[in-house]
């Protein structure tokens, strides 16, 4: 937990007087200076407009105006979420030196609060990746141990909270790209249900998987986010908004509450990190919760249907990216369909060119009904799982990631083992679930560890409530403190 | 031997809707270079399309002009591919689930020209070359398209022609488009073969993309057809592949074959819902469409008593057809209201899209007055003639240009008086007339009318001449 406190605690020295907006902002901003070559979390960084913010903020405070609940907080954004007049690149060589000309409506609505933006942190190229490595500025690092990936997409958002460098941040998540860099970085990382945050503005990779959803230090400050961003917004015509507030409804009592086990979700995970996402059972068990276990076989699906899935849309989303409107254009050309070759083969970097690839394969004609088709067919199949399982239980618990974060430069040689690492993230991805990680203790090399709760579509009340429950009766069990930025 | 010729067209029709299928930019043709644009239709990232409801029930309309079956449920989709004048480098369409299907355009002689399908999708920018460089203009970038697909059941030129002439007049007609070929509103792909008459099996076809005018598309179906019938002819086949039509030349040329044909990757958008058409909002649709063209037609000809020629060239554009009941209001002689519209009227107007626009500075109201003044016997034909030149010149009323004299009737007296007169004036027509010669009482009947000044009713003009024609002495 950073120097200040959870949100709500900030809030109430911000509106006592106790500290200035403007302290607060250049208390994180030093931190940024001090930190972010070791992290490289941040890949701009914006201290004019997050001063002017906090002038505001204190301008507003000293006549006596009341405060929105993030109203003031130090944040950033995943450099995918588009920023008027503020470049945003998705870490690709191909999008360096775009500037958005209007605001995501997330951003949108943060703003309307004075929200204060530090910078846009860094992720995997495009938001494919789990390790953050994918960057073409180089990976963001993590707090807990500099020699290991603070995780992705949202690698940047993740060491950024973790590290104490900002209160939190916005991120995305495709197949698990908030989930699993907070259980890497040992924070609190929440996917909302599919449909209840606006995507306008958000850079596509995926589009019907894609979700924006915060990281922070803790699950009061994801509801309070949440609370703030999920709003029905029309420019997104997928979007529903929430179904209510649900900050009000953190302290219920979780007695009855059936909580679901399937083994499917264990097997291929590191045994002490299994072992340790157990133990969070225990807890539930003692806060009155009952645990029912049952089986998910078509789980092993998951992954395949995923990739096909959403390469697929990938390879429609990025055909734009053309040298002719924004962003990079190769330097040597003889010809319009050289340049737009030559412009896609420079500016891509290879997990995005693979992902490319994988998904004009799979909807080319004649490969279509073995693939695409197979995989759209399987995903209704997958949704039907999920909704059969909660006829048993109320929320579903795993692991977040089958490991603990990953040392540097780790790749293996087999794409697809590096896809392994996604296997209980994309779940939730593909059915549309709301799922939250919630750090639950240490692996054997002491790294942090995740569990993931799932819920029903738009049972966010419920979901983090009971991971809220979780995380007060807790505490003791986690890792070691981070020593860095803002503590 | 002897050919006959099988088409089928594929046309794309924008849609007059005022704004954009996906965004709230204007349709308005023309503007400065990407000025009617947003980061929505020039596909910056993070934007997502929302669908304009208006497209939808635009489409809807033309399906039920046309006696489509309207889908319940429907999707749009992604047709993937790469151009400068597509910034998402996919065009949003609709693949397997088209809005409307399966209905049918009726030519003059009876013959039903069968619809596959009609779909909605979203129009492309544009290339425009100058000097050495290529620029792009966003500004048609997602315009909402209907693109009707009709069967093959097209057999000579002409009734392609009919068949797109046909298809702009519905359209026009329910408002949903102006299909304008000169502006690019209407524009079809002709899809052509030939085979031996008589024989049911089709041949390998080509497809003529983008005519953009009927007289190109008569030359282009005239060209392929002959060059297609030479290649059968010389013990050739004819290759399946795309072509255009080279205006300078005349020719068509070949653009790529069937084995560079585009791999378009159709998948469905995920950024949109499923578009559902309840049966309530096709209801809807269908009480405020106006009467269609065939109806319309049939209803002239019995309620104003119009022969079909007529009635014919008054229906064809809307606005004409509803000036003409807006004028016939109250009328006996509608006839001679048509005849106001089809005469003076249509020599000032000229090109047909003109006619469409039908921008006419005397009212439906005036025109009204004017032909009250006929049925009621004050003034006569050639007056309502001159009188209509002069309202057409100036946009006054009739009141300005007919004088008390004018407007004075005839009484029974005064005109006997003038026709008792007329007789005697010419012993040598009423001689005649006794002689059996009854064509002699049209000099006398002239007579009488130019001592009137055109005023007399000549059917009771006539009536009372022969009366006196017969006593006389």
């Amino acid at each position: 937990m950073g120097k200040y406190g959870k949100i709500a605690q900030i809030h109430n020295q911000l509106i006592s007087g106790k500290i200035s907006c403007v302290e607060l902002t250049k208390a994180y901003l030093n931190a940024i200076e001090q930190n972010n070559e070791a992290l490289n979390a941040y890949v701009k960084i914006t201290p004019d407009t997050a001063l002017e913010t906090a002038k505001r903020v204190d301008a507003k405070i000293a006549s006596g105006g009341e405060l929105a609940p993030l109203e003031g907080i130090p944040m950033t954004l995943k450099d995918n979420i588009s920023t008027k007049d503020i470049e945003t690149t998705c870490c690709s060589k191909m999008l360096k030196g775009y500037v958005p000309i209007y605001d995501a409506t997330v951003w949108k609505l943060l703003k309307q609060q004075n929200a204060v933006l530090l910078g846009k942190t860094n992720m995997d190229e495009f938001a494919m990746g789990s390790t953050c490595e994918n960057s073409c500025f180089g990976g963001a690092k993590n707090p807990h141990d500099l020699g290991r990936v603070a995780g992705g997409s949202s690698g940047g958002v993740a060491s950024a909270v973790g590290g104490n460098l900002a209160v939190y941040g916005l991120g995305s998540d495709t197949g698990g790209s908030i989930r699993e860099p907070a259980s890497f970085c040992g924070i609190v990382g929440f996917k909302p249900t599919y449909g209840s945050v606006s995507r306008y503005g958000l850079i596509a990779f995926a589009s019907s998987f894609d979700q924006i959803g915060p990281i922070t230090q803790s699950v009061e400050d994801a509801a309070l986010i949440y609370d703030t961003i999920a709003q029905y917004d029309p420019m997104d015509s997928t979007n529903s908004g929430k179904k209510g507030p649900v900050t009000a409804q953190l302290n219920k009592d979780i007695r009855g509450l059936k909580i679901g086990i399937a083994p499917e979700y264990f097997d291929n995970i590191q045994s002490d990190v299994g072992d340790t996402v157990k133990k969070a059972l225990d807890v539930f068990r003692s806060l009155g919760a009952e645990i029912v276990e049952f089986n998910m076989p078509s789980l092993k699906y998951c992954l395949p249907v995923y990739y096909i899935l959403a390469c697929a849309e990938a390879s429609s989303n990025l055909g734009r990216y053309d040298g002719i409107r924004y962003g990079y254009q190769t330097a040597h050309y003889s010809d319009r369909d050289e340049m737009v070759c030559k412009t896609r083969s420079e500016g891509f970097g290879p997990e995005v060119k693979r992902r490319i690839l994988l998904g004009t394969y799979v909807l080319s004609a004649g490969y279509y009904d073995a693939y695409y088709k197979k995989a759209q067919n399987l995903r209704g199949m997958l949704v039907k799982a999920f909704d059969d399982a909660f006829l048993q239980c109320d929320l579903i618990l795993s692991p977040t990631v089958p490991r603990t974060a990953l040392p540097l430069n780790y790749s293996a040689d087999d794409p697809v083992e590096n896809y392994q690492t996604d296997i209980c993230t994309v779940p939730v991805n593909i059915a549309g679930l709301p799922g939250i990680s919630v750090p639950c203790g240490a692996g054997n090399d002491g790294m942090p560890v995740g569990m993931q709760l799932i819920g029903p579509k738009f049972s966010e009340a419920t979901l983090l409530n009971a991971a809220n429950q979780y995380e007060l009766a807790s505490r003791e069990s986690c890792f070691q403190a981070v020593k860095m930025g803002v503590e | 031997m002897e050919y006959e010729l099988v088409c089928g067209l594929e046309t794309h029709v924008e849609l007059a809707t005022k704004t954009k299928i996906f965004c709230s930019c204007t349709t308005e043709f023309g503007g400065e270079p990407n000025t009617h644009c947003c980061p929505v239709c020039i596909g910056l990232p993070g934007t997502l399309p929302k669908l304009n409801q208006s497209v939808v029930e635009f489409a809807v309309m033309a399906g039920l002009a046309t006696d489509c079956a309207i889908s319940p449920i429907s999707k749009m989709d992604r047709k993937n591919y790469v151009y400068p004048d597509l910034p998402k480098a996919y065009q949003i369409s609709q693949y397997d689930r088209p809005l409307c299907k399966n209905g049918y355009v009726e030519l003059s002689d009876g013959r039903k020209i069968r619809l596959t399908r009609i779909h909605i999708e979203e129009d492309a920018g544009k290339l425009v070359h100058q000097r050495g460089n290529t620029l792009v203009d966003y500004n048609r970038s997602g315009v909402p398209l209907i693109e009707i697909v009709s069967e093959p059941d097209i057999r000579s030129i002409e009734e392609a022609v009919e068949y797109v002439e046909k298809l702009q007049m519905i359209m026009r007609y329910i408002g949903v488009s102006d299909c304008r070929m000169q502006e690019g509103s209407l524009r079809c792909d002709v899809n052509i073969s030939v085979r031996p008459k008589g024989s049911e099996k089709l041949g390998t076809r080509t497809e003529i993309k983008n005519m953009n005018s009927i007289s190109h598309m008569m030359k282009a179906m005239e060209y392929e057809r002959d060059r297609q019938i030479d290649l059968l002819e010389s013990g050739e086949s004819v290759l399946q592949e795309t072509r255009r039509y080279n205006e300078g030349t005349g020719c068509t040329e070949g653009m790529r074959g069937k084995e560079d044909a585009h791999d378009y990757r159709y998948f469905r958008d995920p950024d949109l819902v499923t578009i559902r058409v309840t049966s309530d909002t096709v209801a809807k649709l269908k009480a405020q469409m106006p009467e269609d063209p065939r109806t319309r037609l049939k209803r002239f000809e019995s309620e104003y008593g119009l022969p079909e020629d007529d009635a014919r060239m008054l229906i064809e554009h809307r606005r004409i057809a509803d000036y003409f009941e807006k004028a016939s209001a109250g009328i006996k002689n509608t006839r001679a209201v048509a005849n106001c519209i089809t005469g003076p009227i249509f020599a000032r107007l000229g090109s047909e899209a003109a006619k469409d626009d039908f921008k006419v500075n005397v009212s439906p109201e005036n025109l009204n007055a004017l032909i009250k003044l006929l049925d009621s016997g004050k003034i006569r034909m050639n007056l309502v003639k001159s009188t209509l030149e002069k309202m057409l010149d100036t946009g006054k009323s009739a009141s300005e240009f007919l004088n008390e004299k004018d407007l004075a009737g005839i009484d029974a007296e005064t005109l006997q008086k003038i026709c008792k007169q007329a007789v005697q004036d010419n012993p040598n027509a009423v001689k005649d007339y006794r002689n059996g010669k009854t064509k002699a009482l049209k000099a006398v009947l002239g007579a009488v009318m130019k001592a009137t000044r055109g005023r007399a009713n000549p059917l009771e003009t006539e009536a009372i001449l022969s009366e006196i024609m017969k006593k006389a002495d």
